[in-house]
């Protein structure tokens, strides 16, 4: 067991440093425009030539490209990652973000967690009769909206401002300050983010419960005599689960790594997904360089624990 | 004469599907006595698997269809409900499976499993049941139960999964034992192992058994009757030494003689039945096996009656053909003669 | 009861006869792409939608017929200082906003006149271009859905390629295609889109003698397919790899058979069902996710405009002019539903263990 750990561990660490060099492909090397014009575009639109050359000298781009890699990984790590247009660091924007965006991934995903799995269940006991028919549908649709989309209809809709104010629009209000205001104002954008995801899960999990009646040992559970209940949760559930839960071990950490992003911003949240998608409408790249890499490590260390929870969860993987 | 504890008379399974009503089962009887064990056998799609389902009620849903009676101990279990066939299934009759690795739940342990199965019909705690189970793995010949009672079933091999199973069904000390091909997915030399466990279990629990198998080398050592099925209906039954020496179905004789035997000349070609089985719901009129029967005549095209035809009493079978014909060639089929193209 | 036992010689005739009788009893062997089409037949609701789908492509096609002959105008045609007859009435396709009655009053493009214009602003003008958003929806469509079908054709091209050079060579290429799938897995898809895309609007891409402009339309759909490769290909690879230990792959390897040959006749063949599936339910994704790249400006870049760019500049006008953004989204969430209940319908009808159906 300490032996995968450590394996898992190394693997991670090495997907990690991979994930800076794609980072620094696709923002110093992709572009183009040679150390001059790469500088440019790290100063922002409001630079003077001054900056210019000063970033130049900085991050190197005179020099060849394994040290622009190395100067840029060393400013990134020693937080002195700074956005040219807003003349803040990098680093502490994105610490200041977080909270909201804790807040509204872990508020969604219980919220379309526990919806998936009762709508999954409750869509797979009745299948083909009405109740079925009408969660597939619901479902589709929940899948077939864009996300963003959906948001601004919620506010335009619901949130004062707009049609109705039943809700307060958008805006983060810290747990610290008011813990109703704090739900309040996360209650739209959490339903929201959790309409996607209930109506995939849900599939999902109609399809493994479908497919897991038909097994061998679910024939065996009833040949025992077991009752129907036990036979769904013990032997059914625990199976057709396991997909999921895995699936959601890696959604959670897409959305907690920004990828809320479009939640965020159309609920003016300012959680760290805005904050990347404001530096991306100002060609800012600093910003965006340290959200995204901010984004893969929080995958890389859930793929970790989801695959040691998958381990626990399914005996045949554990290493033995 | 031993209490009969299983009389099926003239069961019918029917499944409605997209494509037409399947008749899976169409008109089986047989009885089932303490103590004995009947052997069922034929190809696929022959019909024997959704027998044995039916005896469990596992065949039951939206699309079946039944007729007939199946009655266990003075009981039609074709109309009882859902909720009594529960306590039937495990507790009465119990049931194995082809293939052990699927059948057995791979994130429970086997202990785990074999404690479920007692503890869904007997109120039992935890400790007394788990005791229970390394008995039953220690009767099934599992060596060291003490500790191989936490194993999960990816870590048996094949055959001990199997006996693993049969504790399983056993747990409960039910009366019949009903084994679905327990030896097909297993190799030969534990495949009888298997047979002998189960014939010696059967003393034990005094209980019956019926052993459903499209190969009748497996039957014929432990069998003390067995049915022949083909197309969803019995065409012949006797006694195992009677069918063996002196069977009257050509389908039986095409069984037999597609058996390499040691102990007889060596036929130019190894012989088969031509053809494939019917389709199960357009079946051919008169004998199913007509289509492929090379001894075939115009009486065929009407269904011959499953009757008695020759001395022994209780020896059954479905041909038009009379005894002197059959007698003068049977010997060239079973033993893999040149009397037709392999 | 005279009984003539048959001649056990078979002649030419009795062969046939019993030839006749068996085939009409026998099991008919039908081949599977014949089953899944005649279960697809029967979903008429599958059917339905990908007639739906259908139709807005049609319609997004013929968006340059509506622009001239209904609406009279162009994507990019600019009103801001005309007048439009609306049931009887002229008014401003541009309000001028300013001062009414002591308050202060926007300027608002024109709301939607439902042909009531005479065709002209069916859904009203965008803010403060005053461009037709009717013109402007077919024209984004169009746009929406190249890049969408476009990326999804390419993404599923290369996924198959290297599933299947990953699956049917394994050892160490498998281990660098594995390791390349596994480190784009480990971006949220739209931050990488994201990444890519902006990084690409600035300048295009000029290296490995490949020349893009920023605002062509091939940097959002290279960018989308890109990233949505490991995606596709992760699961294809597990399917080549499990059907590369079937028997027929080993047969055919041992009658010597060309690599090339094994995955185009063995291998392929296999994984159509699963390709043609994930195609379908891939456009669905790419269309939402190239609407979601460019609400955030790292997609289709403006002036192209496309339903993303469309919603996002429809979303200052949310509370006044609602259709500005309205329309687009559900135009999006038509197509992509239509194509998720296809691609469903699609998927059970060609999954082998279709379950056994109720009579009547």
């Amino acid at each position: 067991m300490l032996a995968f750990l450590v394996r898992r561990t190394v693997g991670a660490v090495l997907v990690c440093a991979a994930v800076t060099f794609i980072v620094f492909l696709i923002f110093i090397v992709v572009p183009g425009g040679g150390p001059h014009g790469t500088a440019e575009r790290i100063a922002g639109k409001n630079a003077t030539t001054q900056n210019i050359i000063n970033i130049e000298h900085q991050w190197a781009f005179d020099r060849p490209f394994y040290v622009q890699y190395w100067r840029m990984m060393k400013k990134m790590f020693d937080g002195s990652l700074v956005s040219y247009t807003s003349q803040q660091n990098v680093v502490s924007q994105i610490v200041q973000g977080m909270p909201a965006t804790f807040s509204l991934t872990v508020g969604a995903g219980v919220i379309w967690l526990f919806f998936g799995i009762v709508v999954g269940v409750i869509s797979a006991l009745t299948a083909g009769r009405l109740s079925d028919r009408v969660i597939t549908v619901l479902a589709l649709i929940g899948i077939s909206m864009p996300v963003f989309w959906l948001g601004l209809v919620a506010r335009y809709y619901l949130a004062e401002g707009g049609m109705t104010t039943f809700f307060p629009d958008g805006e983060y209000v810290a747990f610290s300050r008011s813990p109703t205001a704090w739900f309040a104002h996360l209650i739209l954008p959490w339903l929201v983010l959790a309409v996607l995801f209930i109506g995939f899960y849900g599939r999902v999990l109609r399809g493994n419960i479908l497919d897991t009646v038909n097994e061998d040992f679910v024939r065996t559970a009833k040949a025992k005599g077991l009752t129907p209940r036990r036979i769904l949760v013990k032997h059914v559930l625990r199976t057709s689960l396991i997909p999921v839960v895995t699936l959601f071990g890696l959604d959670f950490a897409s959305v907690l790594g920004g990828g809320a992003i479009l939640t965020e911003t159309v609920f003016d949240l300012h959680g760290v997904g805005q904050y990347a998608a404001q530096s991306i409408s100002n060609f800012d790249l600093p910003p965006i360089m340290g959200v995204t890499m901010y984004g893969a490590f929080f995958i890389v260390f859930f793929s970790v624990l989801v695959d040691l929870f998958y381990a626990y969860l399914d005996p045949r993987i554990r290493p033995t | 004469m031993a209490e009969r504890l299983l009389e099926v008379d003239d069961l019918h399974v029917h499944f409605a599907t997209e494509d037409g009503v399947v008749r899976a089962v169409d008109g089986v009887s047989f009885e089932l006595e303490r103590g004995q064990v009947l052997g069922i056998v034929g190809e696929s799609g022959s019909g024997k698997s959704v027998t044995a389902m039916t005896l469990m009620g596992l065949t039951r849903g939206v699309n079946s269809h039944f007729e007939g009676q199946v009655v266990y101990k003075g009981k039609d279990l074709l109309n009882i409900s859902e909720r009594e066939f529960q306590d039937y299934r495990g507790a009465e009759i119990g049931m194995i499976f082809q293939d052990p690795m699927t059948s057995l739940n791979p994130v429970y342990r086997i202990g785990e499993q074999i404690v479920e199965a007692i503890r869904a019909h007997e109120s039992v705690d935890r400790r007394m049941a788990q005791r229970r189970a390394v008995e039953l793995l220690r009767q099934v010949g599992i060596p060291n139960p003490e500790s191989r009672i936490d194993d999960f079933p990816h870590q048996f091999s094949g055959g001990m999964r199997q006996r693993a199973m049969i504790a399983i069904a056993l747990a409960c000390n039910p009366d019949i034992l009903i084994a679905d091909e327990p030896t097909t997915a297993l190799d030969v030399t534990i495949q009888a192992q298997i047979i002998e466990l189960i014939a010696k279990l059967k003393d034990d629990f005094n209980s019956a058994v019926i052993l459903i198998t499209h190969d009748l080398g497996v039957v014929a050592d432990i069998a003390n009757e067995i049915v022949v099925m083909y197309a969803g209906r019995v065409v012949e039954r006797a006694k195992t030494r009677e069918l063996f020496y002196n069977p009257q179905m050509p389908y039986t004789w095409g069984l037999l003689g597609s058996i390499p035997r040691l102990d007889r000349p060596r036929p130019e070609r190894l012989h088969s039945i031509k053809g494939a089985p019917p389709s199960l719901i357009n079946m051919p009129q008169g004998c199913k096996f007509r289509p492929r029967c090379p001894h075939a005549f115009e009486r065929c095209t009407q269904e011959p009656p499953l009757e008695n035809h020759v001395e022994v009493a209780g020896h059954l079978d479905r041909c038009w053909l009379d005894n002197e014909y059959k007698r003068a060639y049977r010997d060239a089929t079973v033993s893999g003669g040149h009397t037709e193209a392999a | 009861m005279a009984q003539r036992a048959r001649e056990t010689e078979f002649t030419l005739d009795t062969a046939a006869e019993l030839a006749d009788e068996a085939s009409a009893s026998e099991i008919r062997g039908r081949s599977p792409w014949y089953l899944a089409w005649r279960r697809l037949r029967r979903n008429y609701v599958a059917f339905f939608f990908l007639f739906v789908f259908l139709l807005v492509i049609v319609a997004c096609a013929l968006a340059p017929l509506y622009a001239s002959h209904v609406a009279h105008s162009g994507p990019n045609a600019n009103h801001i200082l005309e007048t439009v007859k609306v049931n009887g009435h002229t008014e401003q396709v541009v309000s001028a906003g300013g001062v009414i009655n002591g308050k202060l009053v926007p300027s608002l493009p024109i709301a939607p006149t439902w042909f009531g214009g005479g065709g002209r602003f069916v859904l009203g003008a965008d803010g403060p271009n005053g461009r037709d958003e009717a013109v402007r929806l077919l024209y984004g469509g169009r746009n929406s859905l190249i890049v969408g079908i476009g990326s999804s054709a390419i993404c599923v091209f290369f996924a198959v390629v290297l599933a299947l050079l990953a699956g049917y060579f394994r050892g160490w290429i498998d281990f660098v295609i594995t390791r390349f799938f596994d480190l784009f897995y480990a971006f949220p898809v739209v931050l990488l889109g994201i990444a890519l895309g902006s990084a690409l609007a600035i300048n295009g891409f000029h290296h490995f003698g490949v020349s893009v402009q920023p605002g062509s339309l091939w940097i959002p759909t290279l960018v989308i397919s890109y990233v949505l490769v490991p995606y596709v290909g992760r699961p294809l690879r597990g399917q080549v790899l499990s059907l590369r230990e079937k028997e027929f792959v080993e047969a055919a390897i041992a009658q010597g058979a060309s690599p090339l040959r094994i995955m185009f006749s063995e291998l392929l063949p296999n994984l159509a069902s699963s390709v043609l599936v994930f195609f379908t339910l891939i456009i669905a994704n790419n269309i939402v996710l190239e609407a979601a790249l460019s609400f955030l400006g790292a997609g289709v870049q403006p002036p192209t405009s496309s339903w993303g760019t469309l919603i996002s500049t429809g979303r200052d006008f949310i509370v006044t002019r609602p259709w500005l953004s309205l329309a687009p989204g559900i135009a999006i969430v038509l197509t992509v539903l239509s194509l998720n209940v296809f691609g469903d319908g699609l998927r059970d009808a060609l999954d082998p263990r279709a379950k056994v159906k109720v009579q009547h």
